[in-house]
C-alpha cells in the first residue's frame, strides 16, 4: 500500500527533512508522519509548507509517496529514495551511513 | 605564426615579482587591494543578505536569485557551492584552501565541472558567509557561477603554455570577467549567459556550444581581434553559435559584448524559461536581424566611454605573471630512457602529454576518471598532494579542464617520470586523456535536483569495462558524454557518443546518440534508437566499439568513422538482438 | 510605498493616476503609456508636470519621441528578476539623453539598489513594508565597482585605472 509523507530541504544548512505531526520536522524518514489519503496529507502539506516557511524553518516542501513493505519505508520515485538515503554512488555518506 | 603570449615590453621580469612562494609566477590574474575590497564587499553584502532570510525580511523567492548569484544552488541533499575558477587556473595557494575547505565545511572532496569550477555538495548557508571569507583570503569567490548573469568565462586547459597558440586569451578572458561582474544593466538576464574564449585554431573550450563564443586571432599587422559566434547552447534546444562578426577589433571588445548583452537583455523572452537563452532568440530573429540589432546597438554606444583602451589590456596583461622558464634542450635523454624503460610511463607519456611551445617542456593532464570511479572527484588528500607536486613541477599552478581533467601546465620533461609515479601513487595517473575512460558526467540523479536519471553509476559500469589501458590507447580518441537531464550539463549533445538519462515511467532509462562534436565542427549528435537500460547501454557502446573497429581505416578516429559511414552499421548492430 | 532618493525616504510630489479617472490639471500626475498612446491630444495644453508609466515590456525606444513631454519616466519592474527595466533606463539617459527623473516601480529589493542608480534611477518606490535601513546599506556596503556605469556619482570604474601609470603594485 502507498502511504504519503511531507518532505522539504531544513534552510539553514539543506538536509532533507521530513514531518512529523507532533514532533515537526524530523532526519529520519522512519520518524516521519505517514499519511493513508491524498486529502489528508494535502491539507497538512499545506499547514506544514505554511509554518515552515513563516519560522523560517524549510524549503521547497511536498508531498511524496511512500511504499511500507515489511517494515520498511521506501520512497516510490528513485529522486526521493536517494534523498532519504543519500548519494547511491557514495554509500559512505548522508543518512545512509549514518548509524 | 607563433606570436609570443606575453610581450617583451609587458614590465614582467621574470620570476619572483609577487612575492618568493612557489606559485608567484602562477598564471592568474594578481589581485590588488581593490580588487580585494570589491571580494570583501560581496561578502559582507552576501552575509547580510543570509541574515535577512535568516530572520524573514527576504523571503525565499526573494533570496533565492541573490544566494544564486553567489554560487549556492539548493539540491537533494544539502547545499552545492560552487567556486569560480576563472579561466580555469589556480595557484596552488588556492587549491590548498579549496582542500582545506572540503575539509573544514564539507566531507573532503571536491567535483570539477565542465565549465572548469569547483562545487562542494554538503554546504550548509549558514556556514557560507563564513567559507566566502575563507575564499577571498585568497582571491577566489563563488559570484557569478549561478543565476541568470554572466557566469565564468572559461577557456583552453592549455592556455599560455601550447605549441599551437596564437593569443593567449587569459587576458581576455579576465577583462570579460571584470567587465561583467556585478554589471548594473545585466544582472537579471533573461537566463544564463555563458562566454569562452579560445586563442588558437583548436577548439578545446566548445567555442560554438556557449552564448557567446569567442576566437581571438592576429590579423596580417600582428594586432589583435576577435571572431564573435552567439546563440550556441546545450539543453532542450541545442544550437551551434553563429557567426555574429569575424573581426572585432580589441578596442571594441568590450563594445561589442555590451551591444549583444543589451539586445538580448531587452528582446530575450521573460515569460517562459525554456525559450529565454540567447539562443533562441537569435533562432527567432534569423542571424541577419539579430546581428543587425547588435551592429546597431554597437554603433549607438558612447566612445570613449565603452572603448577597451590598450593601456587596459596591458595594465591588466602587467598582473599576470610569466612562468621562468629554463632554456632547455628540446629533447630530454632522461625522459626517453624512462619511456623506453617503462611501458605503463610509455603509455601515460603518449596519453596524457600535449606539446608545449617551449623546448623542454610539456603540458601535462592528470585524469580525474580513474575507472570504475567519479568522474571530476577528487579528495582533499589528493588535492594536498598534488599541490606539492604543482608546486614542485609546475611553478605552483594548477588548471581544470572542461572535461573535469586538471593540469600541468609547465613541467620539464626531464621531471616527467618523476612527477607520472608520484601521481600514480595517489591514482591519478590514469592514461585515459581523450580516449574512451574519460567520460564527461554530470553528478546526475545522485546530488542534482534538476536531474531525472543517475549519470555517474553508468559512467562507472563504462569505465570498469573499458578499464583496460592498452584497449582504450588501440581504441582511440572517442569522447563519452552523459547528461543525467535534459539541461545537459555533461554536454551529452556534442558527446562523440552522447548519454542522456531519462525518466520512463518511474525507471532510469538512456537514450544514445552519437556524432557529436564539441570543437570547431561542432555538431549535435543524433539519437539512434530508443532508450535502455543501464545494462544495455554499457552493452550498446561495446557493440559500437566493435563496429567501428571492424570499419575503420587507417588513422580514422571513432568521429571520422562515423561521419564517413554514417549510423546504420551502429544502429543496426545495437538493435538488431531486438 | 515609500519613496526613496539617495537611500533615503523622500517627499513624494507626484500622483498616480489609474486609467479611466480624470488627470488633474494642477498637480503633478504620472498617467500610463497606454492611456499616453490613446489620450495624447488631450493633454496639449497641459502646463503642469507630467510622468509615464512604462510597463515591464515597453522599452526605451516606445517613448523616446515624446520624452520632452515627460518630467518623469516611472519604470516599472513586473518581477524584480525582469532587469529589462536597467537597459530601458540606460537608454533613456545614454541613448535619448533624457536628464527628467527616472522612478523604479513595482517589485524590486534593495539589492537591486545599487544597480538601479548606476543604471540612471533617480527614485524608487519601494514596496510596502520595506526596510527602509536596507536601502540606505544598500549603497553604502559597496564603494568599488569594475565596470563604468551612468550615474554622475558612480565611482570611477577599476577597470579604468590603468589608465593612469601604476604608482606601487596592490
Amino acid at each position: 500500500m502507498n502511504f504519503r509523507a511531507i518532505t522539504g530541504n531544513r534552510l539553514r544548512d539543506g538536509a532533507v527533512v521530513f514531518y512529523n505531526n507532533d514532533a515537526g520536522w524530523v532526519e529520519r524518514l522512519n520518524d516521519a508522519s505517514l499519511y493513508e489519503d491524498k486529502a489528508t496529507a494535502e491539507t497538512i502539506l499545506a499547514a506544514a509548507k505554511a509554518q515552515a516557511e513563516k519560522e523560517r524553518l524549510a524549503v521547497d516542501v511536498y508531498a511524496f509517496e511512500v511504499q511500507v513493505e515489511d517494515g520498511s519505508r521506501v520512497p516510490v520515485t528513485m529522486r526521493d529514495r536517494i534523498r532519504s538515503l543519500g548519494p547511491s554512488v557514495r554509500t559512505d555518506l548522508g543518512k545512509q551511513a549514518a548509524a | 605564426m607563433n606570436a609570443p603570449a606575453f610581450r617583451a615590453d609587458s614590465g614582467i621580469p621574470g620570476s619572483g615579482i609577487f612575492g618568493s612562494e612557489p606559485d608567484s609566477n602562477a598564471g592568474i590574474y594578481r589581485y590588488d587591494d581593490l580588487d580585494r575590497r570589491f571580494v570583501a564587499e560581496r561578502v559582507e553584502q552576501f552575509s547580510n543578505q543570509v541574515a535577512r532570510r535568516l530572520s524573514g525580511e527576504l523571503t525565499e523567492e526573494e533570496f533565492k536569485p541573490l544566494r544564486l548569484m553567489n554560487g549556492l544552488y539548493l539540491q537533494l541533499h544539502a547545499y552545492m557551492l560552487r567556486i569560480a575558477v576563472p579561466y580555469g587556473v589556480l595557484t596552488t595557494t588556492q587549491f590548498r584552501k579549496l582542500s582545506e575547505i572540503g575539509r573544514k565545511y564539507d566531507k573532503g572532496y571536491g567535483h570539477f565541472t565542465t565549465r572548469q569550477n569547483l562545487q562542494f555538495n554538503w554546504i550548509r548557508l549558514e556556514d557560507t558567509p563564513a567559507i566566502l571569507g575563507e575564499l577571498a583570503e585568497v582571491d577566489m569567490h563563488a559570484l557569478q557561477t549561478s543565476g541568470n548573469c554572466v557566469r565564468n568565462v572559461t577557456t583552453d586547459q592549455f592556455v599560455g603554455a601550447s605549441a599551437d597558440e596564437i593569443v593567449d586569451g587569459r587576458v581576455y578572458a579576465e577583462i570579460l570577467r571584470q567587465w561583467t561582474i556585478a554589471h548594473p544593466e545585466f544582472t537579471y538576464l533573461p537566463r544564463k549567459f555563458k562566454i569562452a574564449i579560445m586563442g588558437s585554431d583548436s577548439d578545446r573550450a566548445a567555442i560554438r556550444t556557449h552564448d557567446v563564443g569567442v576566437i581571438a586571432k592576429r590579423n596580417e599587422a600582428g594586432e589583435i581581434g576577435f571572431t564573435f559566434y552567439v546563440g550556441g547552447g546545450l539543453g532542450r534546444s541545442p544550437f551551434v553559435g553563429k557567426l555574429v562578426r569575424e573581426w572585432v577589433p580589441e578596442q571594441d571588445f568590450a563594445a561589442y559584448l555590451e551591444a549583444i548583452l543589451r539586445v538580448y537583455n531587452q528582446y530575450g523572452r521573460r515569460d517562459n524559461i525554456y525559450k529565454a537563452r540567447i539562443k533562441i532568440l537569435v533562432h527567432q530573429l534569423g542571424i541577419d536581424k539579430f546581428k543587425a540589432e547588435v551592429e546597431a546597438e554597437f554603433d549607438r554606444l558612447p566612445r570613449p566611454k565603452f572603448t577597451l583602451a590598450h593601456e587596459i589590456v596591458e595594465g591588466i596583461r602587467a598582473r599576470f605573471a610569466m612562468p621562468p622558464l629554463e632554456t632547455l634542450p628540446a629533447d630530454s635523454t632522461t625522459f626517453e630512457s624512462h619511456k623506453a624503460g617503462n611501458a605503463e610511463f610509455a603509455r601515460w607519456a603518449t596519453v596524457n602529454l600535449a606539446a608545449h611551445k617551449t623546448p623542454g617542456y610539456a603540458i601535462v593532464s592528470v585524469s580525474l576518471k580513474p575507472a570504475g570511479g567519479i568522474p571530476g572527484d577528487i579528495t582533499s588528500e589528493q588535492m594536498d598532494t598534488l599541490t606539492d607536486l604543482a608546486d614542485r613541477y609546475s611553478f605552483g599552478e594548477i588548471r581544470v579542464t572542461h572535461a573535469q581533467n586538471l593540469v600541468l601546465a609547465h613541467v620539464r620533461k626531464d621531471d616527467l617520470f618523476d612527477l607520472w609515479r608520484q601521481l600514480d601513487a595517489i591514482g591519478l595517473a590514469t592514461a585515459n586523456i581523450g580516449l574512451i575512460g574519460d567520460i564527461i558526467a554530470c553528478p546526475g540523479l545522485d546530488y542534482c535536483a534538476l536531474a531525472n536519471a543517475r549519470s555517474i553509476p553508468l559512467a562507472q559500469a563504462i569505465s570498469a569495462r573499458f578499464a583496460d589501458p592498452a584497449r582504450q590507447q588501440a581504441i582511440g580518441e572517442l569522447g563519452i558524454k552523459i547528461s543525467g537531464c535534459i539541461n545537459a550539463c555533461g554536454h551529452h549533445h556534442v558527446g562523440h557518443i552522447g548519454i542522456l538519462g531519462v525518466d520512463k515511467r518511474g525507471e532510469e532509462r538512456y537514450q544514445i546518440t552519437i556524432g557529436g562534436d564539441a570543437t570547431l565542427t561542432t555538431a549535435i549528435g543524433d539519437i539512434i534508437g530508443p532508450a535502455v537500460t543501464e545494462e544495455e547501454a554499457v552493452d550498446a557502446i561495446d557493440t559500437m566499439v566493435e563496429v567501428y573497429l571492424a570499419n575503420r581505416t587507417d588513422g580514422e578516429r571513432f568521429i571520422d568513422t562515423i561521419r564517413r559511414i554514417g549510423h546504420g552499421p551502429f544502429k543496426e548492430k545495437i538493435y538488431a538482438a531486438d | 510605498m515609500p519613496l526613496i532618493e539617495d537611500g533615503r525616504p523622500a517627499e513624494d510630489s507626484w500622483t498616480s493616476i489609474p486609467d479611466g479617472e480624470p488627470v488633474p490639471g494642477d498637480i503633478p500626475a504620472i498617467i500610463s503609456f497606454e492611456r499616453w498612446q490613446a489620450e495624447r491630444d488631450s493633454f496639449a495644453g497641459r502646463n503642469t508636470k507630467l510622468g509615464v508609466r512604462l510597463k515591464g515590456g515597453t522599452l526605451a525606444p516606445a517613448i523616446a519621441d515624446d520624452l520632452d513631454r515627460f518630467a518623469l519616466v516611472a519604470v516599472e519592474f513586473p518581477k524584480f528578476r525582469d532587469g529589462r527595466g536597467f537597459s530601458t533606463a540606460r537608454e533613456l539617459r545614454e541613448r535619448y539623453g533624457y536628464e527628467g527623473e527616472i522612478r523604479a516601480v513595482g517589485h524590486v529589493i534593495p539589492d537591486q539598489y545599487l544597480f538601479l542608480k548606476r543604471t540612471g534611477f533617480t527614485s524608487v518606490e519601494a514596496p510596502e513594508g520595506t526596510n527602509l535601513e536596507s536601502w540606505a546599506n544598500a549603497l553604502s556596503e559597496v564603494s568599488v565597482v569594475y565596470q563604468p556605469g551612468i550615474a554622475k556619482d558612480d565611482p570611477n570604474p577599476l577597470i579604468n585605472r590603468w589608465l593612469k601609470p601604476q604608482a606601487a603594485q596592490g
